[in-house]
């Protein structure tokens, strides 16, 4: 399994990750040398078999919907990169 | 014996019998800290007023007569879990001025008993890794020998435990990350059920395998610190509502009649020889005990466990580390010239190359096209590994192996090959899929250092499986060897 040098990029793009070109090619190498530790999964005969996805056997775990105090604003936005009154600033997203 | 010798139980008994304040016990811990820390770094803050002022607090509750086995007792909590008002940093750059809002439940709980946090412990960086070397905040040395790691994610937890800089600590163990630096530091790790302990506060890596447990010097502690944080918390949806047993009791010191098997798929060529001698040995010692041991049990899918584990996990990741854009926590770099383009150096300057790999893994695996090759096949080789343990459990009651194939390994020696790393887990991992409690204790010692001894249980029987590794621990004397630091 070898990944091209695109296919990384769109991966990349996708994570909202940024590369410099020496990060593409060592990640082209690291990821595709992982995706060949998965062949062993392709031999395993899975017909008919579910999958799991949780350990636990839960489903819709519900609560009553009761009022309760939430954390205080200031304590919240505190750690806000920046901040307009009770509000995250952000970039514009619709260009 | 030094105070930051203790084991939990010692320590509580001589609270209780005044011989000792838990100023005193906390003050040892902070200057075992000030002492060793510098060479072994196993902490990334350390909160000594804090300390002390919760310390006080517990003596006054200990001469009130309010008391449990925790109150007073310094330890360590790993920095993937929340402190309200206390930096966690997950070992990332993406968190470095991160100051949560609240405190992860099993903090509460801890604190609610009385025990006393000295600070917070360094790890690979959001518990991607099994060397605690892709921390942003440098890498931490085991005590046995600080040219080696001492194993992660939670190494930093390990090696605070290990080395007296609190009498126990809390880590997160998602493919390993208890186990196997308990092993390498010669201690006991518990990674519990999944739904055993409450995950509310804890900065998630993969939902569906991570879990918290404790660091101890012996079983006995383990089971003392497992009485408090056990249980259901309406936090965290994926906590189970079964009962929880005074853990303490359940330990008898007798494991007549006990059905043990060893799977044979873990016989692995990769293992040392140290390893195979001291399992050899762990096993005659079990028999000794009056247990059985049989060494034909199968778990035919472990080989393809890894995959499995390095599929799904990186998969959640991905979902879960989607949180870091830079926009209402933690790093955020705002050079770039638009919104998208601010999110991807964000994510580029605050996250290092282990989470990238992984972020990036995960992505693939579940995108168009590869979702059904990559994710879907992994839970269902999952769904077989689970029903193969079950199998297991119907012809013994607890499942031994070395925890990991090997000692402590050099710092750098695994950094460059990403998949020699993950190799670290392969005895580990297959617990995690399964959501299985498994402990590691520490089982001999090889070349100088610490070999472990992981027993695996059935889901929920963290009774039975604490009683057999307390029955080991008080028919060996591998727990009582400190590092020589």
């Amino acid at each position: 399994m070898s990944l091209s040098r695109e296919e990384v990029l769109h991966i990349a793009q996708l994570a909202r990750i940024g590369l410099t070109d020496a990060d593409v090619q060592k990640f082209q190498e690291q990821l595709s040398h992982i995706l060949d530790q998965f062949a062993a999964l392709r031999r395993i005969d899975t017909t008919g078999v579910p999958p799991t996805t949780f350990a636990l056997p839960l489903e819709n775990v519900w609560r009553e919907d009761i009022v309760q105090p939430s954390l205080p604003v200031e304590d919240v936005l505190a750690n806000a990169p920046a901040r307009e009154g009770d509000f995250i600033r952000v970039r514009r997203v619709l260009e | 014996m030094k105070l930051h010798d203790l084991t939990v139980a010692e320590a509580a008994r001589m609270l209780a019998a005044r011989e000792v304040s838990s100023r005193e016990l906390t003050q040892a811990a902070l200057d075992r800290i000030a002492a060793v820390d510098g060479r072994i770094h196993a902490f990334l803050t350390v909160t000594a007023e804090q300390a002390l002022a919760a310390a006080d607090a517990a003596d006054r509750r200990i001469a009130a007569g309010e008391v449990t086995p925790l109150t007073g007792i310094p330890m360590a909590l790993k920095d993937v879990l929340c402190t309200r008002g206390v930096p966690t940093t997950c070992g990332s750059r993406m968190l470095e001025r991160f100051v949560p809002p609240y405190s992860a439940t099993v903090v509460r709980r801890l604190h609610e008993a009385g025990a006393v946090a000295v600070g917070k412990t360094n790890m690979d960086e959001f518990a991607m890794g099994s060397s605690t070397e892709n921390s942003a905040y440098g890498p931490t040395h085991n005590p046995w020998d600080p040219e080696r790691v001492p194993g992660g994610s939670s190494g930093g937890s390990a090696v605070a435990t290990a080395a007296g800089e609190g009498l126990f600590s809390l880590g997160s163990d998602t493919g390993g990350s208890i186990r196997q630096p308990a092993a390498l530091c010669g201690i006991t790790g518990l990674k519990p059920t999944y739904g055993r302990v409450s995950r509310f506060g804890l900065v998630a890596f993969a939902s569906s395998l991570d879990q918290i447990g404790p660091f101890t010097r012996d079983v006995r502690d383990a089971a003392l610190v497992m009485n408090a944080i056990a249980g259901h918390d309406p936090l965290d949806s994926t906590s189970a509502a079964v009962p929880v047993p005074d853990y303490a009791t359940a330990l008898t010191g007798d494991i007549r009649g006990l059905r043990f098997g060893v799977p044979k798929e873990y016989m692995i060529e990769g293992m040392e020889p140290g390893v195979r001698a001291a399992l050899l040995e762990s096993v005659a010692a079990l028999e000794d005990l009056g247990a059985t041991v049989r060494w034909d049990i199968s778990l035919p899918s472990t080989e393809a466990a890894l995959g499995v584990y390095y599929i799904i996990a990186p998969c959640e990741a991905s979902a879960n580390l989607a949180r870091y854009d830079g926009v209402k926590y933690g790093y955020s770099n705002q050079t770039g010239a638009s919104m998208w383009e601010n999110m991807e150096l964000t994510r580029q300057h605050g996250f290092g190359d282990e989470v990238k790999r992984r972020i990036m893994i995960g992505t693939y695996a579940l995108s168009a096209g590869y979702y059904d090759a990559y994710y879907n096949k992994a839970l269902q080789v999952r769904t077989l590994i689970r029903r193969e343990f079950d199998a297991a459990f119907e012809q013994v009651d607890l499942i031994v192996t070395p925890t990991s194939p090997g000692v402590a390994f050099k710092l750098g020696e695994k950094t460059a090959d990403p998949v020699a790393m993950y190799l670290n887990d392969v005895f580990t991992l297959p617990v995690n899929i399964a959501g299985l409690p498994g402990v590691s204790v520490p089982g001999g010692m090889s070349e100088g250092l610490p070999v472990g001894l992981q027993f695996i249980g059935r889901p929920f029987d963290e009774p039975t499986l604490l009683r057999a590794a307390d029955a080991y621990q008080r028919a060996t004397s591998w727990h009582t060897l400190r590092p020589p630091l």
